[in-house]
């Protein structure tokens, strides 16, 4: 393992995966040995529409720099219609985002499908390098939740 | 007006139609009107006022009083007040047979921090003479228009028309075309800086007396998330601006497409944060990305949220837009 020794920011992604495409996706990207980066993690929900947008707060508060949503192509989805829930939903929680004043490239919705490991990994590396590039979330960021 | 409503509440619960009656009564000082529930006459007579200072939307108390039971309850609404009633039928709320509506006529309301503003002190009453506000005070009389010192929300009206009621006292307005997201508008041309700068020197004025959200007709749920005794919230003092800054968007956000813009939010905060600011920019988003929605203008469409189409636009549209 290599250790950061010059302290270079690396910033922490958080992409919500939903279980019946994009995490799958994830997985493929992987057995074709197709490279993301190691910033993402990558948490599983049962549908795009399973992420309230608290959770995305929340991630922001506990020192993610950067939060992206997976989910079906919109008339995929699993459960029919929860993707479309969900566009709606983030499309407004953006929206207040960027109306507060916080960097709006810092939050991304995208729909990644099981067969597309190779859009996931360059999704993750392209999202990375948005986020590399704002630097460090200090606009929603919990100071008590800093690591010391 | 006053002595019209009187009558109507006396006359209904003398006649057994009504056990309780949802109004108005002075507090403390001449202006800190409150909302109030009355089950005799002698308390109406002696406590109901209805002036230019009554801005409060009683229809929340109705949740309560239904819940309770009994009688019939006569509830007095100003028309932004049926909006929230409409609302709370909506969504299951308030029992419409439980509740006799009479709407009242509304021309504004004042608010008593723009007097206080221009320096007006030791004020007895004030009264609204078409259009001309006289203000007694200790030291003589005052007049001004009534409009220079009234509430912003009234200012920027979105309708004088009652959209549900049993019986109307005084004439029906008309839904008015209102300027009201002018400063939205004008937050949206700023750059991504001076936005964040505005929100929190407005933001980190918050004391979370959660004020807000006990006045807000559209904050209905039986536990609150914000009322979690883990959190630890109430023990401290906050030392980031975080905490009021995510508060605020979680509210916002959980009635985003349930919030009929009654900008009570503003008028109870202590602080004077401008908190309708953010509904208003998720009506007027909803608005422009899936169609007018006006919450409360009638009790069978769906909201926004729970509502979906299959060309809906992506949530890249936020990037895409104005400045950053």
């Amino acid at each position: 393992m290599q250790v950061n020794e010059n302290k270079e920011f690396e910033p922490v992604i958080v992409a919500f995966c939903c279980n019946w495409c994009s995490y799958a996706g994830a997985d493929l990207s992987g057995t074709n040995r197709l490279n993301y980066p190691a910033n993402v993690k990558i948490i599983r929900v049962p549908c795009s529409c399973r992420v309230n947008p608290m959770f995305i707060l929340r991630a922001f508060q506990r020192g993610a720099d950067g939060v992206i949503i997976c989910g079906c192509h919109p008339g995929d989805c699993h459960y029919t219609s929860g993707n479309y829930y969900a566009r709606r939903r983030m499309t407004l929680l953006f929206s207040m985002l960027d109306f507060l004043g916080i960097e709006r490239d810092r939050t991304r919705v995208e729909w990644v499908s099981a067969a597309e490991g190779a859009k996931f990994a360059a999704t993750m590396n392209e999202f990375t390098e948005a986020v590399r590039a704002l630097g460090p979330n200090r606009r929603l960021e919990d100071l008590r939740c800093r690591k010391q | 007006m006053q002595e019209a409503m009187i009558a109507k509440a006396k006359a209904m619960l003398a006649d057994g139609t009504v056990d309780r009656v949802i109004g108005w009564k002075r507090g403390e000082f001449w202006y800190d009107i409150t909302p109030a529930v009355f089950e005799t006459a002698e308390e109406i007579d002696r406590d109901l006022v209805f002036d230019d200072f009554t801005a409060a939307n009683v229809s929340k108390y109705l949740i309560k009083e239904c819940v309770k039971g009994g009688g019939r309850i006569l509830v007095f609404l100003k028309p932004c007040d049926t909006y929230s009633f409409n609302q709370l039928l909506k969504e299951h709320r308030i029992d419409r047979g439980m509740i006799y509506v009479v709407g009242i006529e509304c021309y504004g309301k004042i608010d008593p921090d723009k007097i206080r503003n221009r320096g007006i002190t030791g004020v007895k009453s004030a009264v609204n003479d078409c259009g001309t506000l006289k203000i007694e005070t200790v030291y003589g009389t005052e007049t001004m228009p009534a409009y220079e010192v009234m509430a912003e929300r009234c200012l920027s009206c979105k309708s004088k028309k009652h959209v549900v009621y049993d019986e109307l006292i005084g004439e029906d307005g008309e839904v008015t075309d209102s300027d009201r997201f002018d400063m939205v508008e004008k937050l949206e041309n700023m750059t991504a800086q001076e936005r964040f700068d505005f929100w929190r020197g407005e933001l980190s004025k918050c004391i979370r007396c959660n004020a807000c959200r006990d006045v807000c007709p559209a904050c209905t749920c039986e536990h609150c998330v914000f009322d979690n005794d883990k959190s630890g919230i109430a023990n401290k003092a906050p030392f980031s601006d975080f905490e009021e800054n995510n508060f605020h968007i979680i509210r916002a956000f959980h009635v985003a497409g349930r919030c009929t813009d009654c900008g009570e939010c503003s008028r109870v905060c202590p602080q004077n944060i401008p908190l309708h600011l953010l509904n208003r920019k998720f009506i007027k988003d909803i608005n422009s990305l899936y169609g007018e929605y006006q919450a409360g203008a009638d009790t069978d469409s769906r909201a926004p949220l729970t509502d979906y189409t299959q060309d809906d636009c992506e949530p890249s549209v936020v990037h895409e837009r104005g400045v950053e």
